[in-house]
């Protein structure tokens, strides 16, 4: 397998526009030959759908929701980046791309992230003209906000609902292509197989979701926009049908999985209250611009919080960190709330959980005041918890949100299969070991709208092509191989359910592949996922038949794919002896607990190549070197 | 956090798909904890039957968070059960009561036919959107985001309306399966900013007859779907559309 980045050569801020002058054409005329298969319908997938369409090309779009409008990208609250420097405050597209690269501790590809930040602002502008409700200042013109902290105000949002009001701008610019006949809207039907034909990824295999159909579709490319792996902990703040499927079955044809350990743990979550949890859920981290986090310094104490007195609580991040206190990033905040409650300081039921007081900011700004800011999340909170968090302390604990890693993609955003695009969460590419906050948004609509119409096109013009032809025998094979996976998960009738073996999966990366990671803990992991694996293939109990719609089916055949993944991540945080981003490894951090980035020998983009699968997963390391031309790596420091 | 447990009596409408005939189905659980969300009661119930060699019941989820609109629960004839703007997925068993008896139906209309058990077909919204809830703008074509101001009170209000998530609660609670609300709102959400204005007469137009074809009945000012709003869209949405659709006819 060869890496080929395909970075063009010349100055940073010149990558994109010698490249797209030197991008070969299609013509309308010839446009209207091709296909293109999209699959997913989040920002990613919706907004490529209709780009391509209104290029021209035939597009199918595939999406395992009832409607293309339900895409995961609906549930992002906080806002979009983008370095329009509205605010006159300093900022512009070199800062956008310097916070990025920094912030994902120099672990993703600086031609790529300059280019994000570049096309950023070209997202706010169509956003706006689909009448997407951005907020607005008295004047009218467009609101910005400090987000995630960043030193300027680059967050464009529209209130807590962001990523639904970006969605469904992308979703109508998508329905108006439907309308138009270009694009064929396939809900319902969730992607199984890739279809590779001589090398080239030529189509793909689907099951219907309501009628149990398996059927098979050829095109010219196919664009993956399924977004991210979360869920294989079981628990995390996906919605509950967000997989890793198609993007691990691309993998098993040949697709390099890159950097399966990156996974960023959100500090603010409610807390699990029982075994019956089946999702967590998120609560803005601008709430920690006023909540103070704590913990009582006495593991035994069992005082109600109001009636912990003020030298009884420990403060951990305003001690530990004096000058970020509680606004440290993400994955800081994070790995000090799973120490603290490993040392036994946690609260509430289950121990697992700390507490984030807003007691101070009330006596300070009043309840109003307070209300004014977070009502929504307040009460949200109370809906949930069935406390109220202006008279006691919301609970919050960290949860798995976003992976960064993803299959691998070059500068066009095209997998080392060719005719294989990725975009959105679902590649690797943009956020290296940690994103930042307001820019998941940003790079699946860049992704969607405004790099892969071009580099896609480049792509078909550039190729000789056959014809698609679904009665070529490898779309036989491939649906053969789906269908035979199904019949032998209903076939086995065990003893146990698919959530039970998802439960228990995630058990095993949240306490050695989750917000520490450790050699030993690691090999252990690897251990216990083959053997609940086989277990898993000899005891699992899904209910019902195919030929109909059967929801824990679904899961059963996701859950498989969960389990192979589950292993690749811990080897993946096994191989990489250092600490950066959200990737910590307990051996190497300083004495105070800081992450130690070793640039000289990791400094790669690690791409796993699948090799087989026989009771244990074989996978071969490739690497891709990350090289500094533009900026220097420097250290992170928030004390 | 203290829990405390309950046993909740089930009847749920189960139905094979949708040719067949449906019928209530009686189910008990006991040790239901008060932390649970409703759909988390559900999904111990198919945990159970699952195990008992039984039928899970189908429902639709997915974020779980009260955006995405998957879910569509119709409790005690309730859309999205007892609790004011709260989806399903997010009413938790607190609000329930030892003892009780809860009733789950499908969100029932002749535009949305049953697939199995609880999880309908909406597909019907997907196609008012297509035919004209969009503004016609082109990747690529659009001019500087602050090149046109918006009075922040229009903003605001555009918001308001464009915080619909599609779930058909509307529709469920409507006594004549009206999708006003639902087709309404968007077209209430594009007229209050300027970059709705090019296509105004067009959208309201075919996104009205698309309403019609669907099956989905008239409006006759119940407000039945403003009270069982998740997001809380007023019915002012509808009077608008109907302003809108008569002026459009003239229009032309």
């Amino acid at each position: 397998m060869k890496l080929d980045s395909k970075v063009p050569s010349g100055p940073l801020e010149e990558k994109w526009s010698k490249h797209l002058n030197e991008i070969k054409l299609l013509s309308p005329n010839n446009k209207r030959k091709h296909s293109v298969i999209v699959v997913g319908t989040g920002l990613a997938g919706a907004s490529a759908a209709a780009s391509l369409a209104e290029l021209g090309y035939h597009v199918k779009v595939f999406c395992i929701q009832d409607s293309g409008r339900r895409a995961h990208s609906i549930a992002a609250q906080g806002g979009i980046n983008a370095a329009k420097n509205y605010p006159n405050d300093g900022d512009s597209i070199w800062r956008l791309f310097y916070d990025t690269i920094k912030g994902g501790d120099y672990r993703s590809r600086e031609a790529n992230v300059y280019r994000l930040a570049e096309v950023a602002n070209e997202i706010i502008d169509q956003a706006v003209a689909q009448g997407v409700p951005f907020a607005r200042e008295y004047s009218g013109l467009l609101d910005n906000r400090s987000f995630g902290g960043a030193q300027v105000s680059r967050t464009f949002y529209a209130r807590g609902q962001t990523g639904q009001q970006l969605l469904l701008g992308a979703y109508q610019a998508m329905m108006k292509m439907v309308h138009t006949g270009k694009i064929d809207y396939h809900p319902r039907k969730e992607m199984l197989d890739l279809v590779v034909i001589d090398g080239q990824a030529r189509g793909i295999i689907t099951r219907d979701l309501v009628s149990g159909a398996m059927e098979k579709w050829a095109a010219d490319a196919v664009v993956l926009c399924t977004g991210g792996y979360g869920n294989v902990f079981y628990l995390s703040t996906n919605a509950k049908n967000s997989n890793v499927t198609a993007a691990w079955r691309c993998h098993k044809r040949g697709a390099a999985f890159a950097n399966p350990c990156y996974v960023q743990i959100h500090p603010t979550c409610i807390p699990v209250s029982g075994d019956y949890q089946s999702k967590l859920t998120l609560m803005s981290e601008s709430l920690r611009n006023d909540g103070r986090v704590w913990v009582p310094k006495d593991p035994k104490d069992e005082r109600k919080a109001d009636k912990i007195p003020e030298e009884d609580r420990y403060y951990y991040l305003e001690e530990r960190y004096p000058s970020f206190g509680n606004l440290v990033p993400r994955d800081v905040a994070s790995r000090n709330a799973k120490i603290v409650t490993d040392e036994g300081m946690g609260v509430g039921a289950t121990g697992k959980a700390v507490y984030l007081d807003f007691r101070d900011a009330i006596l300070r700004d009043g309840e109003d005041g307070i209300r004014a800011k977070y009502g929504n999340l307040f009460d949200m909170y109370e809906n949930i918890t069935g406390e109220n968090p202006y008279k006691v302390p919301m609970r919050i604990f960290p949860a798995v949100h976003y992976t960064m890693g993803g299959l691998w993609v070059d500068y066009d955003l095209m997998s080392n299969v060719p005719g294989l695009f990725v975009a959105g969460e679902a590649n690797f590419s943009d956020h290296g070991a940690n994103r930042l906050g307001a820019s998941a948004l940003m790079q699946g609509l860049a992704d969607g709208y405004f790099v892969l119409p071009y580099t896609l096109g480049n792509f078909i013009a550039d190729s000789d092509l056959s014809r698609p032809d679904t009665d070529h025998e490898a779309f036989e094979e491939a649906l053969s191989a789906s269908k035979a996976q199904i019949d032998k998960l209903l076939a086995i009738k065990g003893n146990k359910t698919v959530v039970e073996f998802h439960r228990d999966l995630g058990n095993i990366l949240w306490d050695k592949v989750g917000i520490s990671r450790s050699r030993e803990g690691l090999q252990q992991a690897i251990n216990d996922i083959q053997v609940l694996r086989k277990e898993f293939w000899q005891n699992v109990r899904v209910p019902g038949e195919a030929g109909y719609y059967n929801k824990y089916l679904e899961f059963a055949c996701r859950v498989a794919d969960f389990f192979e993944l589950a292993e690749l991540m811990a080897e993946d945080a096994l191989q990489r002896e250092e600490s950066c981003g959200c990737h910590l490894r307990e051996e190497f951090q300083s004495e105070e607990g800081e992450a130690i980035r070793n640039d000289e020998k990791y400094s790669y983009v690690a791409a796993w190549e699948y090799k087989g699968l026989n009771g244990k997963l074989e996978e071969k390391l490739h690497k891709e070197d990350l090289e500094f031309e533009f900026v220097e790596p420097t250290q992170r420091s928030y004390k | 956090m203290s829990s405390s447990t309950m046993t909740i009596h089930l009847k749920i409408w189960r139905q094979k798909n949708s040719h067949s005939k449906g019928r209530f189905e009686t189910y008990t659980l006991d040790q239901v904890d008060e932390h649970m969300s409703f759909l988390e009661m559900l999904d111990v119930l198919n945990e159970q039957l699952i195990m008992e060699d039984g039928d899970p019941v189908e429902f639709d989820y997915d974020c779980r968070e009260g955006i995405c609109g998957s879910c569509n629960l119709v409790i005690n004839g309730k859309a999205h059960g007892p609790k004011h703007l709260t989806a399903v997925c997010q009413l938790h068993m607190r609000n329930y009561n030892d003892g009780d008896t809860v009733v789950i139906e499908p969100a029932r209309a002749a535009a949305f036919p049953v697939i199995k058990d609880l999880v309908v077909d909406r597909t019907a919204f997907d196609r008012i959107i297509e035919a004209g809830g969009y503004v016609s703008v082109k990747t690529g074509s659009a001019p500087e985001a602050n090149l046109i101001p918006v009075n922040q009170k229009k903003a605001n209000q555009a918001f308001d309306f464009a915080t619909c998530i599609g779930c058909g609660a509307c529709v469920a609670a409507c006594p004549n399966s009206s999708a006003s609300l639902f087709t309404g709102a968007k077209i209430a959400h594009l007229n209050k900013l300027p970059q709705g204005q090019p296509e105004r007469n067009e959208r309201v137009l075919a996104m009205v007859d698309q309403m019609q074809k669907e099956g989905f009945g008239d409006c006759s000012n119940f407000a039945e779907c403003e009270a069982v709003c998740p997001v809380g869209i007023s019915i002012s949405a509808i009077a608008e559309m109907r302003r809108d659709y008569m002026k459009a006819l003239f229009d032309d």
